[in-house]
């Protein structure tokens, strides 16, 4: 079985998607079924103190019994409330160790810090943690994460809600390619064919939430990106035909063309 | 009359309570919630030892939808 590992855990699903932005959590749960994914990422916030005591809740219907869940540290800016985010999740996940890093760097790109994102992996590695790091396609920042110890690098293929595809395939194709633990696109993809070309570089997985949940249809979008994901992986498994330049090569026999009475 | 800052906001308390009268008091009892005071965890099973002293900074979490 071609299966994904992390942190010593493997997932048959290498889709891996969020839970933010649905109408509501029965449409939340019906794109998750229908994306396959395994892995799905969840957000810490502040709860309401003393009201909305009938509040749906969001693990009632992602439960950790049924999925793996990783909190993230999604609108933290500084090392420290990433840190404490991630200590909080742990203690709220039953001692739970998996988790995914972002600090980010700015509002409007939410762009990540990668000076903070760096210290940050090193305290948590160091505390215990099993760390998948959001990165910038910088190969270098992404070498230094998985020096200290993250169990995946998770390279932006755009920016984070833009849709706007894979970039700059060649950083990632150099990050693959020095890459010992998994390398999963976290970010940018818009729609499936993104998802494909992600997986046909030797992307180990994607990760998404906003190409499913902005789609106009998100159930039916989940089920395109897991038929995405997989046909990537196999074309990459596959290994593609070599490009020609300025070539054609006929698909039929060349020999045994009917010839009309005029010709030869 | 002691104060206690609780996910940013200040709230009076007659008297010092632990962590678990708290969290019956706002209707928390039973939710997957994690508490951190004055920066350091508190494991649930310290719920009923930690009693809230005045000047407390509190943060209560829940899991929410997030990519």
């Amino acid at each position: 079985m071609d299966n994904l590992i992390i942190a010593g855990k493997t997932y048959a699903s290498r889709l891996l998607v969020g839970t933010g932005k649905y109408k509501d959590f029965t449409e939340t749960r019906a794109a998750i079924e229908a994306s396959g994914a395994e892995i799905i990422t969840v957000a810490i916030r502040r709860t309401n103190i003393g009201q909305h005591a009938d509040e749906p809740n969001l693990l009632d219907s992602v439960p950790p019994s049924q999925f793996t869940l990783l909190p993230n540290t999604a609108g933290c800016y500084t090392l420290d409330d990433a840190v404490r985010t991630l200590r909080l999740a742990r203690e709220l996940l039953d001692g739970h160790n998996l988790v995914k890093l972002e600090v980010l760097g700015n509002p409007e790109t939410l762009y990540p810090n990668m000076v903070e994102t760096i210290k940050a992996a090193e305290i948590l590695v160091k505390e215990g943690f099993d760390v998948m790091v959001y990165t910038s396609d910088d190969p270098i920042a992404a070498k230094q994460l998985e020096e200290i110890g993250c169990v995946a690098i998770m390279p932006l293929a755009s920016l984070i809600g833009s849709g706007m595809g894979i970039l700059n395939p060649w950083n990632l194709q150099i990050i693959i390619d020095n890459a010992k633990v998994p390398v999963l696109v976290d970010a940018g993809v818009g729609t499936a064919s993104d998802a494909a070309i992600a997986m046909e570089l030797g992307c180990d997985g994607v990760l998404m939430n906003t190409a499913i949940a902005a789609a106009q249809n998100p159930v039916l979008m989940a089920s395109a990106m897991r038929k995405a994901v997989e046909a990537g992986r196999e074309a990459y498994l596959a290994g593609r035909m070599a490009k020609k330049i300025y070539t054609a090569s006929p698909s039929s026999p060349v020999e045994g063309v009917i010839a009309s009475a005029q010709s030869k | 009359m002691i104060h206690i800052t609780i996910n940013g906001e200040t709230r009076q308390f007659d008297q010092s309570i632990n962590i678990a009268q708290f969290i019956d008091e706002n209707n928390l009892q039973g939710k997957r919630i994690a508490i951190e005071r004055n920066g350091e965890i508190v494991p649930r099973s310290q719920f009923t030892e930690q009693f809230l002293a005045d000047g407390d900074r509190l943060e209560v979490v829940v899991a929410v939808g997030g990519g």
